[in-house]
């Protein structure tokens, strides 16, 4: 039996469940590219991993610490430049999955990864958008993962960098955005999603042990909840050995 | 054909203070050398372009080269933020700089369209973004199915300046691995510049690599280990190390211009 699993490897695990039906995800650094890598070891060995470098079919022994470390480029199946990257590969909608983090997540799903405070004078100048606009207007869908509080989960977002489900119903239509959009947001307390009439993002999930009053109190708007949110699996003795030894590689 | 030069010359000769510079390289081959050589000599006044200004440029912006900045991801990658990028930006420090951001799959257009010497681009992007108010971007409709598309402007740079692992005497160029944009900023500039780990007799051919004729190329210059802490692949490895050490050595102003002095501006261009 492992020790019990943290809320950190929880949000992993339950991340890369996600990519057990997939047959390609588009991943940054960081928990995504974890969740992928485990996701191709413990329930998805087909799974293709694209990295935005141009890495197509990446099969890392290592998590990466950047989108273009050695190990991807000399793993993956194809190696491709930054234009056919954007254009036929994430564009044309060629990408089944997209993991996404942000800085801010408003109740639509919509991100913001460029600004805290005012565009001209911000209090906090973030990397921007890379990649995340069009990567969520092409995947067939994006699941976005964050901690879970009042500063992520945010009433208004101090700069919209990627449109989710935008104003809410038919917003994505309208603008002409092809993909699904967020479909989930997994935190460390349980997982969001959108409703599907509303579009706004609902608890639908807690991780064992959390409470709806915690996942309200950390969410910065009046949170949607399930009438039964589920509660998360716990990870199993094999998803958790992977984990820690991938980690430990 | 391109000539042969240092790379003390090759920059003197190429980079003007006031010009619009491309120093290009996607996590990969990011021309380290040739950038330290620019400050080294001293180019004020820079407009620097680049999808993601990484190390070297958080190095180019904390040493007040840049006038304005174009880009589209800040981040020092895996690690966390840029800090003399986000200084600049949020105090003003060393100067006020201008920006100009565009999400990758914009920026990537932009240098395509400069590359094909047309005047601008078209993709399926920035649409409901705040990035429409905040950057330069049009939208319009496709002549023969009436779909709306966003338009950005081509990139054209004075001057791209890239980093490959070899060239031989004729000038022309083989870089493998990641690919990024290099050969769009290449072929998008009025003038480039290439340095290269090593000079070769002849180039072998390698599956997936890019080639550029020396003919379109301006000069190249040796520079071995020129993209370090970045990489050559096959040559030399990216410094993950660094890349998370910089994390501190740049946090702090003094602690950045001290670094900088011993490692940059007080040591000599390699001959």
């Amino acid at each position: 039996m492992s020790a019990a699993a943290s809320t950190d490897e929880v949000q992993t695990v339950v991340a890369a469940r996600r990519l057990s039906g997939a047959r390609t995800v588009f991943i940054g650094v960081g928990r995504p590219s974890t969740a992928a890598i485990l996701a191709r070891m413990v329930h998805n060995p087909e799974l293709v991993l694209i990295y935005e470098s141009g890495t197509i079919g990446a099969k890392p022994f290592h998590i990466p610490l950047s989108i273009g470390d050695g190990e991807l480029s000399e793993t993956a199946d194809v190696v491709v430049g930054v234009p056919e990257m954007f254009n036929y590969w994430i564009g044309a909608g060629r990408v089944d999955v997209a993991f996404l983090g942000a800085a801010q997540v408003d109740r639509f799903a919509n991100l913001n990864s460029t600004v805290i405070g005012d565009y001209d004078h911000p209090r906090t100048r973030l990397p921007g958008a890379g990649g995340a606009p069009e990567i969520t207007s092409s995947c067939g869908e994006v699941i976005v993962t964050v901690a879970h509080s009042r500063r992520t989960l945010v009433e208004r977002l101090d700069f919209r960098t990627t449109v989710g489900a935008g104003d809410g119903p038919g917003a994505r239509e309208r603008l002409g955005l092809r993909g699904r959009g967020p479909t989930a947001v997994i935190t460390d307390l349980g997982v969001l999603e959108p409703d599907p009439v509303s579009a706004e993002l609902t608890l639908t999930q807690l991780h064992e042990g959390v409470s709806v009053e915690q996942a309200r109190e950390a969410t910065g708007w009046e949170l949607a909840v399930a009438e039964r949110p589920r509660v998360t699996e716990p990870p199993s003795d094999t998803e958790l050995e992977a984990l820690r030894e991938l980690l430990a590689r | 054909m391109a000539r042969l030069l240092s790379l003390g010359d090759a920059v003197a000769e190429l980079v003007h203070d006031g010009d619009s510079v491309a120093l290009e390289g996607f996590t990969h081959l990011i021309p380290f050398a040739a950038g330290h050589e620019l400050l080294r000599q001293g180019r004020r006044d820079l407009e620097l372009i680049r999808m993601t200004p990484d190390l070297l440029y958080d190095q180019l912006i904390g040493m007040g080269v840049a006038r304005r900045l174009v880009f589209s991801y800040g981040g020092n990658p895996g690690v966390g933020s840029l800090h003399r990028f986000r200084d600049a930006i949020e105090h003003d420090w060393p100067h006020a700089i201008e920006i100009e951001e565009h999400s990758h799959a914009g920026m990537a257009n932009r240098y395509a369209a400069g590359a094909a010497d047309l005047p601008f681009a078209v993709l399926r992007g920035y649409a409901g973004t705040d990035l429409v108010a905040h950057t330069n971007v049009r939208f319009v409709e496709c002549p023969f199915t009436g779909e709306r598309l966003a338009a950005v402007a081509a990139l054209r740079p004075d001057v791209a300046i890239v980093h490959a692992q070899e060239a031989d005497h004729a000038g022309n160029v083989q870089l493998w691995g990641i690919p990024g944009v290099q050969k769009e900023a290449v072929l998008a500039a009025s003038s480039s510049l290439v340095t290269v780990e090593r000079i070769v007799e002849r180039l072998l051919p390698r599956p997936g690599a890019v080639v550029l004729p020396g003919w379109a190329i301006d000069i190249v210059a040796l520079a071995p280990g020129g993209s370090q802490p970045s990489y050559s692949q096959g040559i030399t490895r990216r410094d993950n190390d660094f890349y998370r050490d910089w994390d501190e050595i740049s946090r702090d102003r003094d602690r950045f211009c001290a670094w900088m002095e011993e490692h940059v501006l007080g040591t000599v261009t390699a001959p």
